[in-house]
């Protein structure tokens, strides 16, 4: 019962907070909203089980992407106080859009997952693990990183993605010669 | 006591909301944001599958920290395209950049 | 078992009060829940008010080393109460909020600076046994809502609606976020010594003080954490004596006081991870597991273990404050990227690789072999940087020489033409 609750309000927190980040004219506090729901969805994991990725999800998102959005947000800032709205013409259309991926998706889920928390079904609550596999998960998953027989070659791969990344970046970003 | 499926409906919402943000924004920063929640959405399903069906297997979060991983890098090299498309025509409207049309 | 007065006040000095109530009223529902209030209140509460102690030992210590006498009006002839009264002062001034600020943004900065600096003593063991939760991921933990503390420098320059917060701002970030790098790196080497990274099992791990066994992380670890904290002689996002302020120039009165708390609390629970990860915590030769009787006063005795080694740390903390200048915003950023990182980078490897091959030796050989390997680091880092420093005073005085003949070459040609 607790944990159903605290996952509602988890939930309805990264939720509402979403939708201020689509909705809210002001980039600067769109950015603030959006960091508020990187923050629930940590809880999410925090409920899950999933104390490491909470963590890294603070420190990626929160830390990281956060603090580049609103860096970008201040340097390209002519547009901040714009009257004009801040949908395209096609708000509608998007709405509609969306909702109807939503009711498809959702018809999906219940279809194969039952959705009333009390159903004798299996998944209706988290299945029992001992705590210790629950606390060798992050060893577990630091080996499977590295392991020739699970995860190395899409870790290198990550690695290597992340480097061009950097120096992508870098170069776009520079400034031209002529500039200064 | 909560079901797998309540995990995998506020990830579909959230992706949903991340989706109509990406559909009707027109600044491009408030777009790279609305796609930042649709991975986040991605990866809360991806953990919450590894939670219910195979605890004991890091698939599931092997594949979180590699969306994590992802997202980082979109980020900043789509972060840095933005600062460096304002540079140059003076606008990150997603509907004025447009050099490409006729 | 039953209530007892006597038995209460004995496990309240031997720290194991939260047992002893568990052991009477475990099965009352909800205990668990008031505990845990009752731990948080303490911990936080603990954090708050020692700044108040904090403020006032700085004070006195920058006051003698620069051969002052410091506070001593206020509480006595030692100024004990020095603190007391600055801080009644900032609570009975006018909140006062600028013009065109971003209300939502103003508000939140001091709010999520504090409750960052808080929540990160929920890992911290004081004593065998005494932490608020022995997180599996503890270190990483903390680096993670040490990240959070740089959005509300964010928001503090941003809401403040006056370019020279957003400045300092922007300044403090470009430091906060480049020093986390070799931060992290080193924190790798206490956890791959230790093979966890859950603070009690670090300390566990170390029957030889990890600073004897990777003496060059520590260092850099102490560099950085100086450089997170904002404290001489990385102070640049205050620099009081050159500019105002950086990011709070804004703020008055007790928000300003938050700001303020938060840099004491962190610097102090920077302290306090140094004396886990490196000192031992609270370990000190077996007496934290001392028993007397049927007194186990060992929990007491490592609580007191474990803040001597804290505040010898903080005390050398302002003792480098008392000692050094400040560096330039350049050679902040220079040293960080082209010397820190590297160097901790290179560590790592050096320390995996000893590690891996000294794996099955006893604990002795590990020590001395971790202990060469970092000395060989840093003595080639050090000639390294020398070198460095060599070539680039060289050019600096090439520099100087050709703009001094360039100055006196005109003259010779007006000479001539004559």
């Amino acid at each position: 019962m607790v944990e159903q609750i605290v996952f509602i309000l988890v939930s309805l927190f990264t939720l509402i907070t979403a939708v201020v980040v689509v909705t809210n004219r002001n980039l600067f506090h769109a950015a603030l909203a959006l960091m508020a729901s990187f923050l629930g969805v940590a809880g999410l994991y925090v409920l899950l089980d999933a104390g490491f990725l909470a963590a890294a999800q603070l420190l990626v998102y929160i830390g990281a992407i956060s603090i580049l959005i609103i860096f970008a947000i201040m340097l390209t800032r002519r547009l901040m106080h714009a009257l004009e709205s801040p949908f395209n013409s096609q708000w509608g259309l998007g709405a509609f859009t969306a909702v109807v991926a939503f009711a498809v998706m959702a018809g999906v889920i219940a279809q194969f997952w039952p959705v009333t928390p009390d159903s004798v079904t299996p998944l209706a609550s988290r299945p029992e693990v001992s705590a210790s596999i629950l606390r060798g998960s992050v060893a577990e998953l630091g080996r499977a990183l590295v392991s020739s027989d699970a995860y190395v070659i899409p870790f290198e791969i990550a690695s290597v993605l992340l480097l061009a990344a950097l120096i992508g970046a870098i170069v776009v970003a520079w400034p031209k010669a002529e500039d200064e | 006591m909560v079901p797998l499926s309540w995990y995998l409906l506020v990830a579909a919402l959230l992706f949903c909301i991340g989706l109509y943000g990406v559909m009707v924004r027109r600044n491009a920063v408030a777009i790279l944001m609305a796609v930042e929640l649709m991975l986040n959405a991605v990866n809360i399903n991806l953990v919450a599958f590894w939670r219910y069906l195979s605890p004991e297997r890091p698939v599931g979060l092997a594949w979180a920290i590699f969306v994590l991983t992802v997202a980082a890098a979109e980020a900043a090299v789509g972060l840095a395209l933005l600062i460096s498309v304002y540079r140059n025509r003076g606008s990150v409207v997603a509907e004025e950049l447009d050099l490409l049309k006729n | 078992m039953s209530f007892n007065l006597v038995e209460f006040l004995k496990s309240l000095v031997s720290l194991t009060v939260f047992d002893y109530v568990r052991q009477v009223w475990g099965d009352t529902p909800g205990v668990e829940i008031v505990l845990d209030i009752i731990g948080v209140l303490v911990v936080s509460t603990f954090c708050l008010l020692i700044v108040i102690f904090l403020i006032w030992l700085e004070r006195k210590v920058i006051a003698r080393i620069q051969d002052r006498i410091g506070p001593n009006r206020v509480g006595g002839r030692y100024g004990l109460l020095q603190t007391v009264a600055d801080v009644l002062k900032l609570l009975t001034k006018e909140d006062i909020t600028p013009a065109g600020a971003d209300k939502v943004a103003y508000n939140l900065a001091p709010l999520t600076i504090v409750m960052a600096a808080l929540l990160m003593w929920a890992v911290m063991p004081f004593a065998p046994g005494v932490i608020g939760v022995d997180l599996n991921v503890g270190v990483f933990y903390v680096m993670a809502v040490s990240s959070v503390s740089v959005v509300s420098l964010l928001l503090a320059g941003w809401g403040s609606n006056n370019k020279y917060a957003l400045l300092g701002a922007f300044r403090s970030v470009a430091q906060l976020v480049s020093y986390e790098v070799p931060m992290i790196l080193s924190l790798l080497i206490p956890i791959l010594l230790a093979r966890s990274m859950s603070t009690e099992q670090i300390i566990a791990a170390q029957d030889v003080p990890f600073i004897i066994m990777a003496p060059l992380s520590a260092l850099i670890f102490f560099i950085s954490a100086l450089a997170e904290t904002g404290r001489t002689p990385f102070d640049l996002l205050e620099a009081e004596s050159e500019i105002v302020a950086g990011f709070h120039v804004e703020y008055g009165g007790m928000k300003f006081g938050m700001f303020f708390l938060a840099e004491f609390v962190s610097t102090l629970f920077m302290s306090g991870l140094f004396a886990t990860l490196y000192l031992g915590g609270y370990r000190f030769f077996g007496l934290e597991n001392l028993v007397i009787g049927d007194m186990e006063i060992g929990r007491l005795l490592g609580l007191i273990v474990f803040f001597v080694k804290m505040f010898t740390i903080y005390f050398i903390f302002i003792w480098i404050r008392g000692t050094l200048p400040r560096v330039r915003v350049d050679q902040l950023l220079n040293f960080n990227w082209k010397f820190l990182v590297p160097v901790t980078l290179v560590l790592i490897l050096v320390v995996a690789i000893l590690d891996k091959l000294a794996g099955g030796a006893g604990i002795w050989t590990r020590t001395v072999v971790q202990l060469v390997g970092n000395g060989v680091v840093g003595l080639v880092a050090l000639e390294l940087m020398r070198r460095a420093a060599r070539r680039y005073r060289r050019e600096q005085e090439a520099m100087v020489m050709t703009r001094r003949e360039l100055a006196s070459a005109p003259a010779e040609v007006t000479v001539s033409s004559h």
